[in-house]
């Protein structure tokens, strides 16, 4: 099989870290991912946009392990990727989930301790005598966790039971957790949902120093603001395809972009009668549209975080 | 309910006065007879010469009124820091309650021991009464937020002191609580057990101890294993106590192995006494007895590996199919799987299949077991102390399960501990973080079936006898509920929980034909009261009243401000004006 690299021309030197090729993905009779090919480099953040529906977290789970795809196969560092999530995992691709899964009833601490689960050793044995590489890995463990802490800004929280946390403070242990897998790739599953501004701006400027540590991101996000300002290269999936995989400055102003996202302005004529036609520049970074207003109730949010809002620490 | 507290903490003053005089008949009442007869209740017929269950009537009662005298004078004379340490008045509404409960199990006993009501001295009717008027008057006093007792500082040694001096009661109430052979004394003393220790909750002392527990572990464990290593000096060389305890001690060490299958890693085992029988099986099969079918006889510790090793390969065997499937679907097949090995082990007759466990007969005439001379049939006479024939097997099987408890304690604090709870949390989020999920559970499968095959293989010697009907579905139901009794993944928990559970049974023979269901009770009320069991880990305990702390915690931040200002005259008013 050839490698069908279409990027920009400053990184296509580079050997790419995982390159999914022809990837699809059946259902039965629906096809949710068609052919999709996606190259990340190696300390690239690569954003991954479409509708609901186009195929984004199917693609995703591809690339986990969840799911085996139909046909095509996705490389990491040069092998084949096997469909097993733990595997995946341990080959150096950790992933965040749409809908927070921590491990609830244990603390912040002890969550990131599990990420370094595939990178220690010891066995039963050892942990029932207390042999020295136990007594040594499990110092190590407690101190690296607490630097992945302090990374994402958590440090202070190390002791509370991850279920009693703001909202914003699970989405980013739940970065934590990943990132003490020592990971070369992060995916991020929609890693600002349900957070207001001042939470996505910390998520922005987190996700800015994980690249500064050599690691790449795909992110998959619904705020265009975000995206924008954030990616080196923004794949656009429409209906299982790839429609677009370029800079974001051309992604933003591609016409078939906007109207895979609102519709194009000929042939929908009856009903866009309620909602007017945003004019193709809303779409620009500096006035987001597709993301929630600031007042609006989330529903995400509303479901998430205590009523009595964040703590102090 | 609210509107009767309503209306009666209008009279929240004299009150105080009412259940004063009703803790004070519950005081007089120890002093007269209980009953007509010297059969019931290890006879309670004397005047002014109280017997220890009249003692403990009276205990009750002197806590209540000690409780009641104390509240306003703590109110009035200490500062507000020191009178948030302790809860007097939910104390005495706690000990005059029930005081009222152990006077009516009292009396019921009596009543039932000796045949009817007629047999009622005057004393249980004034202890009943006296008790009723103190519980409903302390319902209207001022409730007041929890003890703060747990927080107060306090000198290592004298945590220390504290743990002994429990211990020490603990170690006393089990000699006596043993030694009782009515059974409406049992019951009554039982009652009184459970009964203190949430009196000494709802004042606050418990809290301080936990705090103290907490801080002093090594302590603790010591002082425990101490205390359990002395009780068989208590029991004067009395068997059949000791095989009481022997078999406490069996299903505690079963149960604990169970509880890093269901308490830690999330799996709901409902087969596991198969392994128990596996681990019995084999030893008996290796035994010296005349009817052991192979003609191998290893040393002992050699037989316990070989029987750990037995059972974990079932356990391996068994779960390498069924781990796949989890929840519900795992519960049923591991029922199954229970019910296979009954069923196999009643056709290895010979008949059926090759002869291996004689069928249904099982293989009886188990020796004695004698490790490096030291035969564990005889009696022997330590320091003056006559300790016999369970005695012994107590302690290896106190050995037994130490082992286990270090086991499972190093397992819980390590890498594949966190693993273990990461699958219970979340399967899926645990495999994404390179959790090895499948071979963890098969490890805390073939694991524990390792620790029950160990425990089985003791109590093939223990029990003389080995037969399938031992093995039965309801053992494995009784070791779940233990668990979940006692609190699911700790070891203090399990512990207990294991002793309610055989302890109930073996004293209460008349009460047999209502065995399950008053199991069945227990467990709801307890699902309704405290699900987390009776000493949980504090995550569960969170888990469960995540509210209540939170509400509590605000109660708290509300009212710190208030004492700090117009703090005593405010919560003067607020307090019945006794």
């Amino acid at each position: 099989m050839t490698t069908q690299v279409q990027i920009t021309d400053e990184i296509l030197v580079e050997e790419p870290l995982l390159s999914a090729r022809q990837v699809t993905m059946q259902f039965g009779g629906l096809t949710a991912v068609n052919k999709v090919d996606l190259d990340i480099h190696p300390g690239e953040i690569v954003g991954l946009i479409g509708p609901n529906g186009a195929g984004k977290t199917t693609f995703f789970n591809c690339l986990t392990g969840m799911y085996q795809p139909t046909a095509g196969q996705v490389l990491f560092a040069g092998a084949v990727l096997p469909p097993q999530p733990r595997k995946v995992a341990v080959a150096g691709v950790a992933r965040t989930f749409q809908n927070i899964r921590l491990f609830h009833n244990m603390t912040a601490l002890e969550n990131v301790m599990v990420g370094r689960y595939a990178r220690t050793k010891t066995n039963a044995i050892e942990a029932i005598l207390r042999l020295p590489r136990h007594r040594r890995e499990e110092a190590e463990t407690r101190e690296v966790a607490q630097q992945w802490l302090d990374f994402v800004g958590l440090g202070d929280a190390a002791e509370s039971l991850s279920r009693n946390m703001p909202y914003g403070d699970q989405r980013r242990l739940e970065i934590a957790r990943a990132l003490a897998l020592e990971p070369k790739l992060l995916l991020l599953d929609e890693p600002t949902a349900g957070m207001n501004p001042q939470e996505t701006r910390e998520a922005e400027e987190l996700i800015t120093r994980i690249r500064g540590l050599g690691m790449a991101v795909l992110v998959i996000e619904h705020d265009m603001r975000f995206i924008f300002s954030l990616c080196d290269r923004v794949a656009c999936l429409v209906r299982g395809e790839v429609l677009i995989d370029d800079v974001p400055e051309v992604v933003q102003n591609d016409p078939r972009v906007i109207e895979a996202y609102i519709g194009s302005p000929v042939d929908m004529p009856g009903e866009q009668e309620e909602a007017p036609r945003p004019d193709v520049s809303t779409l620009a970074p500096s006035k987001p549209v597709l993301e929630f207003p600031p007042n609006a109730i989330n529903p995400i949010i509303g479901h998430r975080t205590k009523p009595g809002g964040r703590k102090d620490a | 309910m609210s509107t009767l507290h309503e209306f009666l903490s209008r009279w929240a003053g004299p009150a105080r006065w009412v259940g004063l005089g009703g803790a004070v008949l519950v005081m007089v009442a120890a002093f007269l007879p209980w009953a007509y007869l010297p059969a019931a209740l290890d006879n309670v017929t004397y005047y002014g010469e109280p017997s220890i269950l009249q003692w403990l009537g009276f205990a009750l009662g002197f806590v209540t009124a000690a409780c009641l005298v104390a509240s306003p004078i703590l109110a009035a004379k200490a500062s507000p820091r020191t009178r948030r340490l302790l809860n007097l008045n939910r104390g005495a509404t706690a000990a005059a309650t029930a005081s009222l409960v152990y006077q009516a199990i009292a009396a019921i006993a009596v009543a039932l021991e000796l045949g009817g009501l007629i047999t009622l001295e005057p004393g249980a009717w004034l202890g009943v009464v006296g008790a009723a008027v103190a519980a409903l008057a302390t319902r209207a006093l001022h409730a007041g937020s929890d003890a703060r007792l747990r927080y107060l500082p306090t000198p290592a040694w004298a945590q220390i002191l504290g743990i002994v001096v429990v211990l020490a009661l603990v170690l006393v109430a089990a000699a006596y609580g043993l030694g009782l052979e009515d059974p409406g004394a049992f019951v009554a003393f039982g009652t009184f057990c459970g009964l203190a220790a949430w009196v000494l909750a709802r004042v606050g002392i418990m809290g301080w101890i936990s705090a103290a527990a907490a801080a002093n572990r090594s302590a603790l464990v010591l002082a425990s294993f101490v205390v359990a290593f002395v009780f068989p000096f208590t029991q004067n060389g009395s068997d059949a106590n000791m095989s009481i305890a022997a078999g406490v001690l069996i299903f505690a060490a079963t149960a604990m192995g169970l509880n890093i299958v269901v308490g830690l890693a999330g799996l709901l085992d409902l087969g596991y006494i198969a392994f128990l029988g596996a681990g019995a099986f084999t030893a008996a099969t290796l035994s010296e007895s005349a009817f052991a079918t192979l003609g191998w006889h290893p040393p002992f510790p050699i037989v316990m590996l070989i029987a750990g090793c037995v059972s974990a390969l079932l356990g391996l065997l068994i779960g390498s199919p069924t781990l796949r499937v989890s929840g519900d679907y795992l519960a049923i097949v591991t029922l199954a799987f229970g019910e296979i090995f009954r069923i196999t082990m009643n056709n290895l007759d010979g008949s059926d299949g090759p002869n291996i466990t004689r069928g249904s007969n099982g293989i009886p005439a188990i020796p004695n077991l004698d490790v490096f001379g030291f035969n564990f049939g005889e009696s022997h006479v330590i320091a003056g102390f006559d300790i016999g024939r369970f005695a012994n097997y107590y302690w290896l099987l106190l050995l037994v399960l130490a082992l286990i408890i270090v086991v499972f304690v190093n397992l819980n604090k390590s890498r594949i501990g966190r693993g273990w709870v990461a699958i219970r949390e979340d399967e899926r989020a645990a495999e994404a973080m390179g959790v090895n999920v499948f071979g963890l559970k098969l490890l805390a499968f073939a694991g524990g079936a390792f620790l029950a095959g160990v425990a089985g293989s003791v109590k093939a010697h223990v029990d003389v006898s080995v037969t399938p009907d031992q093995y039965v579905f309801m053992e494995s139901a009784f070791l779940v509920a233990g668990i979940v009794l006692g609190g699911m993944g700790t070891v203090g928990g399990v512990l207990v929980g294991a002793a309610i559970l055989k302890l109930l049974p073996e004293k209460l023979r008349f009460f047999e034909d209502y065995r399950l269901l008053l199991f069945g009770l227990l467990l709801i009320v307890m699902m309704r009261f405290r699900p987390e069991g009776l000493l949980p880990d504090q995550r569960r305990q969170l888990e469960f009243h995540a509210e209540d702390d939170e509400l509590a915690e605000e109660a708290d931040a509300q009212a710190l401000p208030d004492l700090a200002t117009a703090g005593a005259a405010l919560s003067a008013t607020k307090e019945d004006r006794a």
